[in-house]
């Protein structure tokens, strides 16, 4: 049984960088979860009604609740079939670099995760989506998954217990828009991977046409702990409303950049200030992305604010991946959010106008004020277009997610925009 | 013409979707692990295989940046110019790859060597600026640093 830790996620990691294997994962009490429900001593509703319970949200950056996702898929004899249980590894949102640690570090956890999440939703089929980048990744789930099905974890009738599970690992051929829920279902079915118009919904009718659950690495990670503990233990990990720990990352001009397994709802400052040894002498802090590039900028009066799903929104911003960007004064913010939108100017599907027309526009504007061709008026067209990447303009979250830094960046950083316009070049050249 | 290894390595992966054109992604890759692109030869192939037609499958093969339409050099540079990597310098360390290799994004040295191309995160913020050589993640990049490790590669 694993032990009752702060950190349930990283605490067996090794220092050297290797990973465990599967005894060694089974010494530090893995695969005791999935024992224990595969032994009669949950039902797949009671898995879901205990993952409820915990509070577990989604870490991939929307932040759903894990349970009420899973309560939405049909069970039992006259539900489709086959049903699917997906695990979105593919980690790609800039600044974001938690799910490759968890995955190259220990596997075994990750594929746990996904047999508990399968049980729970009676699914016959499991893949995990893994960007064709994450290399290390690759290898060693692979050989996870090999020592899974060799100690009959996974294949039919699994130790003997009537559930049967097939769990294979897909390896993508790029593009982020494949992280989004049903742009990787098209994906994973051989197609472009546009985003799919909803309703219906994935649990319901998902992958093939058959109800599907897209689970974030780290979410399906926390599965096996909140089984092994229970619910009031995992709730209790936190220390806000918001429960379980969050693997938090910092990147930018910091004294030590990394990564933390941490209570959820550590406070931004705590995590920038004790974790990433603040800012590298000779620059100060302008302000930070909490969770990826499509979270909108904080600044120093937030910086008390605990990160987690239900604080983050109340000073305008959002969780995301919980892996922050930060921005010094040795830095351009309009170059910053150049780099930004060109990134998801680059990466839209095509599918939707105000995105892949907008995205470009806005792009060349970005890029017009570094070079120093900014014009009055810029920003109010910046601001036009960034208003019509609003949810229900577009099938996906990519344009919402593009408004939010360029948005915020025009608000806190305004001097900077016009500085651009009226100096006629970048003045961090 | 596929050869029976490409196909066998095919059909291996096949069987893990219910829909045969569902594999063509991963066809697609295992013919280019083989040859180091995709020609239109090779698309054709692909597509006879599986039943589909070469249109829908280079609509596929197209809209993913790992799948690669144009012959690349024996070795792959991908370089991340997502934003931690940006803030740490990304631009400076393209611009020595641009100037020792003698070639811009998207180009293959004249010696076939290197192929040169953006790539976005790669997920090793913490230690930006990184690339990706074929399958080998480099952060911590500085211009000797990049020096030292391309020489790995021959």
């Amino acid at each position: 049984m694993t032990s009752t830790t702060e950190k349930p996620l990283t605490q067996n990691m090794r220092l050297d960088g290797s990973f465990l294997d599967l005894p060694a994962y089974e010494q530090t009490g893995g695969y005791h979860a999935i024992r224990k429900v595969l032994s009669g001593g949950m039902t797949p509703k009671a898995v879901t009604a205990e993952v409820k319970s915990a509070n577990l949200r989604g870490r991939g950056g929307a932040g759903f609740p894990t349970g009420l996702k899973w309560s939405f898929v049909p069970l039992g004899k006259d539900a489709p079939d086959p049903t699917y249980l997906i695990v979105n590894a593919d980690e790609m949102e800039p600044g974001t670099f938690k799910d490759r640690l968890l995955m190259e570090r220990d596997p075994h956890q990750v594929i746990e995760g996904a047999m508990v999440a399968a049980f729970a939703i009676e699914a016959d089929i499991a893949y995990i989506f893994l960007r064709g980048e994450y290399t290390l990744a690759a290898e060693r789930l692979s050989r996870a998954i090999a020592e899974a099905y060799q100690r009959h974890y996974l294949g039919k009738n699994i130790l003997g217990s009537g559930y049967s599970l097939e769990l294979y690992l897909h390896l993508s051929a790029g593009r982020y828009i494949c992280g989004d829920e049903t742009g990787l279902l098209n994906a994973l079915e051989g197609k472009r991977a546009n985003p799919r118009a909803k309703p219906p919904f994935p649990p319901v009718v998902g992958l093939f046409g058959k109800p599907t659950i897209v689970d974030n690495v780290e979410t399906i990670a926390c599965v096996p702990h909140i089984i092994n503990n229970g619910a009031t233990w995992f709730r209790g990990l936190g220390r806000t409303q918001d429960a379980g720990t969050k693997l938090y990352g910092v990147s930018g001009k910091v004294k030590r950049p990394g990564l933390w397994e941490l209570p959820m709802g550590t406070t931004v400052r705590e995590i920038l200030e004790e974790h990433a040894g603040g800012m590298r002498d000779g620059v100060k802090f302008r302000g930070l992305l909490p969770g990826g590039s499509s979270t909108p900028f904080i600044v120093e009066q937030h910086l008390d604010t605990p990160m987690d799903f239900t604080e983050m929104p109340k000073v305008g911003s959002r969780l995301g991946t919980g892996t922050m960007i930060v921005l010094d004064d040795g830095t351009c913010p309009v170059g910053m959010t150049w780099n930004m939108i060109r990134f998801f100017a680059r990466e839209s599907c095509g599918f939707c106008t105000p995105c892949w027309s907008g995205l470009g526009w806005a792009e060349r504007i970005l890029k017009s004020m570094e070079d120093g061709r900014g014009k009055p008026g810029d920003l109010d067209k910046l601001a036009s277009q960034a208003s019509m990447w609003s949810p229900g303009n577009t099938f996906c979250a990519l344009a919402p997610g593009a408004a939010d830094p360029l948005q915020s960046a025009m608000k806190y950083f305004r001097d900077d925009f016009e500085r651009h316009i009226s100096e006629h070049r970048c003045p961090w050249r | 013409m596929l050869t029976a290894e490409e196909i066998n390595e095919i059909e291996a992966e096949a069987g893990h979707y219910p829909k045969r054109e569902a594999v063509c992604i991963d066809a697609l890759k295992i013919v280019q692990r083989h040859r180091g692109w995709v020609s239109d030869e090779s698309l054709r192939d692909i597509a006879g295989h599986l039943g589909m037609s070469p249109t829908d499958l280079d609509s596929v093969a197209t809209f993913y940046n790992l799948i690669f339409r144009k012959p690349v050099g024996r070795h792959v540079i991908m370089v991340c110019d997502s934003v931690s990597c940006w803030i740490m310098g990304c631009d400076r360390m393209r611009e020595h790859l641009h100037k020792r290799l003698g070639i811009e994004l998207g180009e293959t040295t004249s010696d076939n060597r290197f192929t040169l191309l953006p790539i976005v995160c790669l997920g090793c913020c913490d230690h930006a600026p990184a690339m990706m050589v074929d399958g080998d993640l480099h952060g911590d990049l500085n211009p000797q640093k990049i020096d030292t490790e391309l020489e790995k590669y021959k």
